[in-house]
């Protein structure tokens, strides 16, 4: 594994490389629990910021248009298990990595010593959702969400307290109920179809004789259940507010990625599985998705009005970028797509620092912690206020920062579909809520305060400071260079939804 | 015998689902038990039911029985046994710290 990585990252065990490298750093990082916490930090930010080096040269090798196949073990597809590069696993890979990067950035400044094994689960947290994002492989996705969900569990519960137990049981009860669904999906799939390798899958369910048809669609439809509820989908969104809000700041910074996986699957699985080509099967969930994915953006955007705490706020946010996440990709046109893959990587980003803020911001208010009612003078609310005007005005979406752009595009993308009035309507009037929820909250935590605190803390560290200030600044990097981060989103959109490439890339090399 | 599996693994979900949906933490974490032995049958039946034919080649065999579910069924019992312990674990913990077995963690009425 180390020769090629030496070896100046031999394309063909590239694909393999973000995978196994989470992977042998956690093991390694598990070996090593009992060292002092530098050198474990030092071990889990090295392959943290490798994993970052690691996407960018699988972005740079998929960006024209290459899809990249790795056969484990050699054995050829549909037989053995693949592991495949396209554009959008690069993409996916790269905002994970970031995320991870500056959110263990974060938790490295004290709060991974708050439990054991911080960084073992957090690097086995990546190597699941590294998999997740590179499989080529049914089943193998069921394993890496398996992989990836045992250590958010882990991580959920990282700090202890009653909060997060009684969030991480339920966190833990439904996800456990949505891995039996995806079984069933699954083996509804391959008892019918005789295949789990998504590319064969494909074909297979083009090809599927009528009389099988109901038990395809009814697997399709399983999983759209199961990845609704990794992506927060209305009405399987109710365990992600509490989870989020409770868990500490890095780990919810984290979990800003966790239902984009939601978001990849039903992407991946309805562009290629399920999509146009999929004769009898095809526009499975079209009549699903749109009116979801406008009601999860509604009830996000009131939710967040209506929290009494700032973190429960900002999960709330992260609910409504799930609606506009997935307003966008079920328009089903490229350009629809296109504008929810420029769309992510913000929204992730932004709720990621929104996080971390939330909690800087609940460390110099004393008991009141994060509550949202009047209290004592924040310590340094110049620099704290104006990161909280930077990110209120990212996520709700105003100019002339990327939330704008994503915005624009989803409704310049929904000009020509049936359902406009609808997306305009709500995506607008979300917007107007968001705004209107951040500037109480903005106002309640900075302007209404009076007094100061008794034993009154330090104002905030530039290296408290500068995970959001790297989070933020990735957002702004995303508005400056949207010319070819949108060209970029609009080719992986064609890719997507011209699977035929996917296929003949997979099933073509094995014969 | 496909109508006794079938039947079976329906009344097997079923009842995994009646108890997941219970109050207490110890019905949920029998239901979801129940709930992946149930999968684990239908995996295992989504290879087709045969009787004493070889998974892997044989020279004399006529036919074969699928090796695959069987692989894919080693697989989630094997995560099945560990999401079980774990929650099992976390229940304990639940019930130790929020001072109920309520799944939501309130106090007895």
């Amino acid at each position: 594994m180390s020769a090629p990585l030496l070896s100046g990252l031999a394309p063909a065990h590239l694909v393999a490389a973000p995978v196994l490298l989470p992977l042998f750093a956690g093991v390694l990082l598990l070996l090593a629990g009992r060292l002092e916490p530098l050198p474990r930090r030092i071990l889990g930010l090295s392959s943290s910021l490798a994993q970052v080096a690691l996407a960018l040269a699988l972005l740079v090798a998929t960006a024209s248009g290459d899809i990249l196949v790795y056969a484990l073990g050699d054995w050829p597809a549909p037989f053995g298990i693949v592991l495949v590069a396209d554009r959008l696993a690069a993409w996916m890979l790269l905002v994970t990595a970031l995320v991870a990067l500056f959110a263990l950035f974060h938790a490295s400044r004290g709060d991974d010593l708050e439990g054991r094994h911080f960084h073992v689960l957090f690097q086995l947290q990546l190597f699941g959702l590294n998999g997740a994002f590179l499989t080529g492989d049914l089943f193998n996705l069921f394993v890496f969400f398996e992989i990836l969900l045992l250590a958010s569990y882990g991580l959920l519960l990282h700090g202890g307290g009653p909060e997060r137990t009684r969030a991480g049981l339920h966190f833990v009860v439904i996800n456990l109920t949505g891995s039996t669904l995806f079984l069933f999906a699954v083996g509804a799939l391959y008892g019918v179809l005789g295949t789990l390798n998504m590319a064969d899958l494909a074909v297979k369910t083009a090809a599927a004789p009528a009389e099988n048809l109901g038990v395809v669609r009814a697997a399709g439809l399983l999983l759209f259940a199961v990845f609704a509820l990794k992506a927060a989908l209305l009405p399987l969104y109710l365990w992600l507010p509490a989870a989020y809000a409770s868990a500490s700041p890095a780990v919810a910074a984290l979990f800003a990625i966790m239902t984009k996986v939601g978001a990849y699957g039903l992407l991946r699985v309805y562009t290629l599985i399920f999509g146009a080509g999929a004769g009898g099967a095809a526009g499975l969930i079209d009549a699903w998705l749109l009116p979801l994915a406008l009601a999860t953006l509604a009830l996000g955007a009131l939710g967040a009005l209506a929290s009494r705490q700032l973190r429960h706020q900002v999960a709330y946010f992260v609910v409504a970028s799930i609606g506009s996440l997935l307003t966008a990709f079920g328009l089903g046109s490229a350009s629809g797509i296109a504008a929810g893959l420029y769309y992510l990587p913000h929204t992730t980003f932004a709720a990621a620092a929104f996080f971390l803020l939330a909690e800087a911001i609940a460390r110099r208010r004393g008991t009141l912690a994060d509550r949202l009612d009047p209290g004592p003078e924040l310590i340094g609310s110049a620099g704290l206020g104006a990161l909280f005007f930077v990110a209120a005005i990212l996520v709700a979406g105003l100019p002339p920062l990327s939330g704008f752009l994503g915005k624009f595009m989803t409704l310049r993308a929904a000009v020509d579909h049936p359902a406009l009035p609808w997306v305009m309507g709500i995506v607008l009037s979300a917007g107007l809520l968001s705004m209107v929820a951040l500037a109480r909250s903005g106002s309640l935590l900075f302007f209404r305060a009076q007094g100061r605190i008794e034993g009154a803390t330090a104002p905030a560290t530039l290296a408290e400071l500068a995970p959001i200030l790297a989070l933020l600044g990735l957002c702004v990097t995303l508005t400056l260079w949207a010319g070819p981060a949108s060209e970029f989103a609009r080719a992986t959109a064609d890719q997507l939804l011209a699977p035929h490439g996917y296929v003949h890339a997979v099933l073509g090399q094995g014969g | 015998m496909e109508a006794l599996i079938a039947l079976f693994i329906g009344l097997v979900t079923g009842c995994g689902i009646y108890l997941i949906l219970r109050m207490r933490t110890f019905p949920v974490v029998l239901g979801l038990t129940l709930l992946s032995y149930a999968v684990n049958l239908f995996l295992f039946a989504m290879g087709r039911l045969t009787v004493g034919a070889p998974p892997v080649i044989r020279v004399d065999a006529t036919h074969y029985a699928d090796p695959l579910p069987q692989a894919l069924v080693l697989t989630a019992i094997v995560i099945g046994f560990a999401m079980t312990a774990f929650v099992i674990v976390l229940a304990l913990k639940a019930r130790a710290e929020l001072g109920s077995d309520a799944v939501d963690g309130r106090p007895d009425q």
